[in-house]
């Protein structure tokens, strides 16, 4: 779960890691009393959950109340890459002396953590990754060893930090380890973390994602789960508990497993057609859950053939059988289904599936026969 | 022969009282494997089948001599078994259990390569290990596979790896083992790890590998085949078609560069020499053709 740039602070701050003050603003009178409140300069920052920010103008410092009034308009105009900004941070502007990029996150490769220091951060710092790789100090970090005060004044020497701001680094990346691991994070990235005029570090920015998997040990996340996806099909499938992804093609996709989702994908695009959404439905395809993606794929009006592709490992391919029917049943589809039914169980689900077969609902032996008539359904209108 | 479990396997199943571990560990021992103890805390002294049951993987070792376990326990417990199973010298544990946080695996498997590395950890989150025709640990559907070889199966994925056994044993083409090494991020067995044993094994004419987008597992096993592997690969990845992911912060392109993409993937494999399929059907055709050639 990735979090906005002001849950990621609080986070942050809630490990002792200094944060300049700010508050939220969902409108243009908040953001202006906000501003008002904090004095100027003052920053107003658009909150969306992708990076760019800065360099689609998504950051405004303001000098009084008018610029503060005329940035947030802007901003609640603003779409970055897509995402609509909804909510803006409006933080007192800092008297930045220097920039710099810390980050603690999972090195797959070497299965260890992987902390990263830099004196050249800012919205650049990928340049300064791919131009002067050397400008960005890295540190292995073995999860039984921690990291150890020793450890990171070696790596906050090796990234060229300020002298005067080394020590505060030190302490700083000891806490912001404490917040990545005890806070289970996937990603704890300050960039930039500052050092401002009259010396204080202080995060000015923060990329926070958390690890869903541990969300049973921090009931405290609920607060951060509030945020709706904006696209009406992925909510509709969340809210049923499915593993769902919309795209913008016309073959509704509905597989077990997230492989084999995904090669069901390459298969109708291979065969020339375009899938709608990757929708996992996991290892217990039941009725309710057939009926559930069912439901889903039938409201996305750009669907003209569904494609259900199921291998029986743990599933039963009968329950899934019967699933489908029971959906049908329940949902009025609107476009026709093909239906690869195979593993535990296949031949009883196709006994099952048999007698009830028509244009609206087809079965096919392999996945590539009915990835090939489900894209040939949609080419044809389908619904 | 056969990679990491065969006939003389002997399995302790943890969790065998609970609904995963009986259902799957039953299942494994109709397949053939030698299920020889089960492990659940405070249930020591009873059986489930005819099979035993211990308090500890040390008591079930110590009195069966087992030397795989089957690791069937719920996420809070599961890294604690692996290590318990480790410490009792257990030289292969497999691990189902799903929704292990991140932290808890890099420090598991962290543990496991200082203190326990004689153990060799498959999963979490994995399909498990069958050599078809003599062990099966794990959730796969025995009757999908088809003993003799000669093709190693690897795969990250667990409905996708029944797919691709699937398409070899209808094609009449056996598999030596196939491993699911298991989606999480921090794998106790990797790719590279199964290509070096089944370059080893002198039943293993070729491997057929599956993978998918993110990490750089793929990449990895591109290096070995390209350094390491005498014998022919073909490869899948699956998510050519997904869409591109929307990453948070950079440190995920730093640490990376442009690796995690099917395309950088595919690449990497086809420069490595890895013959290339676009679905798993055609990897299964390849397959057949590859094995054809053999000599």
């Amino acid at each position: 779960m990735d979090l906005y740039e002001y849950q990621g602070k609080r986070y942050l701050a809630r490990f002792g890691i200094p944060v300049a003050p700010g508050t939220v603003a969902d409108t243009i009178d908040e953001a202006v009393a906000a501003a008002e409140r904090f004095g100027y300069p003052a920053a107003l920052k658009a909150q969306v959950k992708v990076g760019g920010r800065g360099k689609a103008g998504g950051v405004r410092l303001v000098a009084d109340r008018a610029e503060a009034a005329e940035a947030a308009s802007r901003l609640f105009r603003l779409a970055i890459r897509g995402h609509r900004v909804e909510r803006l941070w409006i933080e007192s502007a800092s008297r930045i002396a220097a920039e710099y990029y810390v980050s603690l996150t999972l090195d797959r490769e070497a299965r260890l953590h992987l902390a990263m220091v830099s004196a050249r951060g800012g919205v650049d710092i990928e340049d300064v990754a791919d131009h002067d790789p050397a400008a960005i100090a890295r540190r292995e970090i073995d999860p039984i060893d921690g990291l150890s005060p020793d450890g990171a004044q070696a790596l906050v020497a090796a990234a060229g930090i300020d002298a005067l701001a080394q020590a505060g680094v030190v302490d700083l990346l000891v806490r912001l380890y404490r917040c990545y691991v005890e806070g289970d994070a996937d990603l704890v990235e300050i960039n930039p973390l500052v050092l401002t005029a009259s010396g204080d570090l202080c995060a000015l920015d923060a990329k926070v994602t958390l690890d869903d998997e541990a969300s049973f040990r921090h009931p405290e996340w609920s607060e951060f789960a509030d945020a709706e996806p904006d696209d009406p099909r992925e909510r509709s499938a969340r809210a049923k508990g499915l593993s769902y992804v919309g795209l913008d093609g016309s073959v509704g996709i509905i597989a077990n497993g997230a492989g084999l989702a995904m090669a069901t994908l390459d298969v109708v695009q291979q065969v020339g057609g375009a899938a709608a959404n990757f929708l996992d439905i996991g290892g217990a395809a039941d009725a309710d859950l057939m009926a559930g993606a069912l439901e889903v794929i039938n409201a996305d009006g750009k669907v003209r053939a569904v494609l259900v592709n199921v291998f029986g490992g743990i599933v039963r391919c009968d329950d899934v059988a019967r699933g489908i029917l029971g959906a049908m049943g329940r949902v009025e589809l609107a476009s026709p289904l093909v239906v690869r039914l195979d593993g535990t169980r296949a031949r009883e689900a196709h006994e099952i599936l048999r007698p009830h077969l028509s244009d609206r609902l087809v079965m096919e032996p392999t996945m590539f026969a009915a990835a090939r008539h489900a894209v040939e359904i949609a080419a044809g209108g389908g619904r | 022969m056969s990679i990491f479990a065969d006939e003389t396997t002997l399995l302790v199943v943890q969790g065998l009282t609970g609904s995963q571990g009986s259902f799957h560990g039953l299942r494994n021992r109709a397949y053939g494997t030698k299920v020889v103890a089960g492990v659940t805390p405070g249930k020591g002294g009873g059986s489930l089948d005819g099979i035993p049951i211990f308090d500890s993987c040390a008591e079930a070792v110590a009195a069966t001599g087992a030397n795989a376990s089957f690791v069937a326990v719920p996420r809070q417990a599961a890294p604690a078994a692996i290590l318990e199973a480790a410490a009792a010298g257990v030289a292969l544990v497999v691990c189902i259990t799903e929704h292990i946080p991140v932290q808890d695996e890099v420090l598991l498997f962290n543990r496991l390569r200082r203190e326990f590395p004689a153990t060799r950890l498959v999963g979490p989150n994995c399909p498990g290990v069958i050599s078809p025709g003599k062990c099966n640990i794990g959730i796969t559907a025995g009757e999908i596979a088809l003993p003799g070889g000669p093709v190693g199966v690897v795969s990250r994925s667990g409905t996708l790896t029944y797919q691709a056994l699937h398409e070899l044993s209808e094609k009449g083409v056996g598999q030596t083992t196939c491993v699911g090494i298991g989606g999480d991020r921090v794998p106790g067995t990797s790719f590279r790890d199964v290509l070096a044993a089944f370059e080893t094994d002198p039943e293993t004419g070729a491997v057929l590998l599956i993978g998918e987008i993110g990490g750089s597992e793929e990449e990895r096993a591109a290096q070995f085949i390209a350094e390491q592997m005498t014998k022919p690969v073909v490869a899948y990845v699956a998510g050519v078609s997904a869409p591109v992911g929307r990453t948070m912060g950079h440190a995920g392109a730093i640490v990376s560069g442009r690796a995690g993409t099917a395309q950088a993937k595919i690449a990497a494999l086809g420069a490595a020499g890895a013959r290339l399929a676009r679905n798993p059907s055609e990897a299964g055709e390849i397959m057949v053709e590859v094995v054809r050639g053999l000599s």
